[in-house]
């Protein structure tokens, strides 16, 4: 099959998805810069004008307020953050408006949006432009969680979350944008709600969300050749989230690291953690679980700061050799 | 515009009355005394324009056309009503009459209002909406960024101010540096106009004025409407014994009901006799003790309602789409 980049996945879908259903549009801060995005949006704006292609102020709580307004008047728009950070000013119409629309008044009208949450971090860039905040949406009733780790999911994810009459959070991540993979030159979508085993073993299981499914890939390649056999599962809907296939791999592996590129306090590892403590598959542990995640500090600046702070590769395979240990 | 007004005001007065007894529970935000604004707005409008209300929903609901029993049912928070249950006053909604919600956060719906009025004009519809909102809501920064908005792309929408003088407890000049909301209009290149929000057919002519507008293409229009709520800002009672406002404030205010004087300007013009006028206010009554009863004898929402509704169920895919499981 063809190979193609994360980003020009994202610039496909985006194309064929606005081609296609003349209810979505594209609205927020950076859509028609050439930099702003990455190459994600390279190219719309000539082919689909400003009439749908909306660059805008950087208002961000205004903008997410427009695209609720235009979701209950039968239109579908993505709205893009070009980082998570700058979506905590958009907080209130994400959380108390979107999220709650469809309940609040009973089911009668729903509030069909793609937010497009970018994960911009590292270089230096410190605290305010490096957040990834998926948790927080994970919290939060209403909303659909995605993560795409492979440019195939990102393309069927975001297809997915056009087709859904529910608001969704579509979380991508700059450090993916040039990962190459088997991509589908057709629109398809991939089901939200199901995970995906990326690797099979029997030793340890090992779940991460999207950047940090590669390092988890990478460290169970080079555990490989130790004889360890690590399972890496990729949860990429992290609401609703897949317990089947996580129960099913820990009740086969007795052991759980679960890895996340957000903060360790009540973040996603904290999370899935608890499904397994609340869950009988829980008594067949053989080790208790281990979360590979950020501190809960801010982030550094410094490059020597920087390369401590995240998750990597080498921290999942500390966390496999504990595990075993134990 | 007459038997609109007097139906929220009835309406109302109703709600006053079973609040105390607690029939009422969720917390009522009352229009009574601000019913010229709701009304000369919507009766300017069409069924297919789209309004937004506040945490004092109930006038706008009734003034664009919503059904009494719905609303009185959702005050009572039963099943039947406009949301289920799950809104309560705060929330209503009834996505036939053009009134896609009501937000309890102040400031919430300017700028989905203008949402709403992008989709139109991308849709090329006819249509405006408008967000009806307090005087509290220029204190928050949305109302800014949205006004900005919507006059920047010249949308067909209209910002409705309903200046009661009152944010919560503070009166409004101990919140706003300058009190002329509607001249903050000027900073983003849109017409603003303050006007007397209890002359309902004052609100009627200015608010047409500004459709008008928003539907040829010349873009939003802010206007603020002076007017005073009678009661507390939530709850039965006039409060004057909280030392929050003046009995002669409040005497004021009620000389200038917005109902008595379109009431005075009928009978003295013989557009309405005085007959006209008795079987008017019997209607309405009655309508309304209908709504009561209907509230009364409707069920509640069951246990099985709780967890419904968070999420629109996925509608079917058209078989034309491709869709490939993920297998990797």
């Amino acid at each position: 099959m063809r190979k193609i980049s994360y980003a020009e996945a994202i610039n496909e879908a985006l194309n064929q998805i606005i081609e296609k259903d003349n209810r979505v549009f594209l609205i927020g801060q950076g859509v028609t810069s050439p930099w702003y995005v990455g190459s994600t949006t390279v190219g719309l704006i000539d082919r689909f004008s400003s009439r749908r292609i909306i660059d805008t102020p950087t208002s961000e709580n205004c903008v997410t307020g427009v695209a609720l307004g235009a979701a209950l008047a039968g239109m579908h728009p993505i709205v893009c953050y070009p980082r998570m950070d700058f979506m905590y000013y958009a907080m209130d119409q994400i959380a108390n408006h979107i999220a709650n629309w469809h309940y609040m008044f009973g089911g009668q009208l729903s509030a069909p949006i793609t937010l497009w949450a970018i994960i911009n971090r590292g270089g230096e860039q410190a605290a305010q432009h490096s957040q990834a905040t998926h948790a927080i949406f994970m919290h939060i009733p209403g909303l659909k969680v995605v993560m795409p780790s492979t440019p195939y999911d990102a393309k069927g994810f975001l297809a997915a979350s056009v087709e859904e009459d529910n608001p969704v959070v579509f979380v991508d991540d700059r450090w993916l944008y040039q990962h190459v993979g088997e991509v589908p030159e057709e629109l398809y979508s991939v089901p939200i709600g199901r995970g995906a085993v990326r690797r099979e073993g029997e030793d340890v299981t090992v779940t991460a969300t999207s950047y940090m499914v590669h390092e988890a890939i990478k460290a169970s390649e080079s555990l490989d050749k130790e004889g360890i056999d690590v399972e890496v599962l990729d949860l990429r809907s992290l609401k609703p989230l897949d317990e089947s296939l996580l129960l099913t791999s820990v009740k086969k592996t007795g052991r759980l690291i679960v890895v996340d590129g957000g903060w360790k306090t009540c973040g996603v590892a904290a999370e899935i953690s608890a499904r397994i403590a609340e869950n009988e598959v829980f008594r067949t542990l053989r080790a208790p679980a281990i979360r590979v995640s950020l501190p809960d500090t801010p982030a550094p600046a410094s490059s020597a700061l920087e390369k401590v702070y995240y998750p990597d590769a080498e921290k999942i395979i500390l966390a496999v050799r504990k595990i075993l240990e134990m | 515009m007459y038997v609109t007004m007097l139906k929220i005001r009835k309406f109302e007065e109703r709600v006053a009355e079973l609040l105390p007894t607690k029939e009422i529970i969720t917390p009522c935000h009352l229009y009574i005394g601000e019913e010229a604004v709701a009304t000369g707005v919507c009766s300017a409008l069409k069924k297919d324009d789209y309004v937004f209300s506040t945490h004092r929903s109930h006038g706008h609901f009734i003034a664009k056309g919503g059904d009494l029993k719905a609303l009185m049912a959702e005050l009572y928070c039963k099943k039947t009503g406009c949301s289920k249950g799950k809104g309560g006053s705060m929330h209503v909604a009834s996505s036939d009459i053009g009134l896609p919600g009501s937000s309890a956060i102040v400031g919430g719906t300017i700028p989905i209002a203008a949402g709403v009025a992008l989709a139109f004009s991308m849709q090329k519809k006819d249509a405006v909406s408008v967000a009806f909102f307090g005087d509290g809501a220029p204190h928050e920064g949305i109302f800014y960024e949205s006004l900005n908005f919507a006059s920047l792309k010249k949308l067909p929408v209209i910002f409705v101010c309903e200046n009661n003088l009152y944010c919560t407890h503070l009166p409004i000049a101990a919140c706003l540096a300058d009190t002329n909301i509607y001249k903050k209009s000027e900073a983003f290149g849109m017409p603003g106009i303050r006007i007397d929000g209890n002359n309902v057919m004052q609100v009627y002519e200015v608010a047409k004025k500004a459709i008008e507008d928003a539907r040829s293409g010349k873009g939003p229009t802010l206007i603020e409407c002076m007017t005073y709520r009678w009661r507390g800002h939530v709850g039965p009672y006039d409060d004057l014994d909280k030392g929050l406002r003046s009995r002669e404030e409040l005497d004021y205010w009620m000389n200038k009901c917005p109902i008595k004087m379109l009431e005075r300007f009928l009978l003295e013009h013989g557009i309405m006799s005085e007959l006209e006028r008795e079987q008017i206010h019997k209607a309405v009554l009655e309508e309304i003790e209908e709504s009561v009863k209907f509230a009364r004898e409707s069920p509640y929402p069951g246990e099985n309602d709780l967890l419904n509704d968070v999420f629109k169920p996925h509608r079917r895919v058209k078989s034309s789409r491709h869709i490939i499981e993920a297998k990797r």
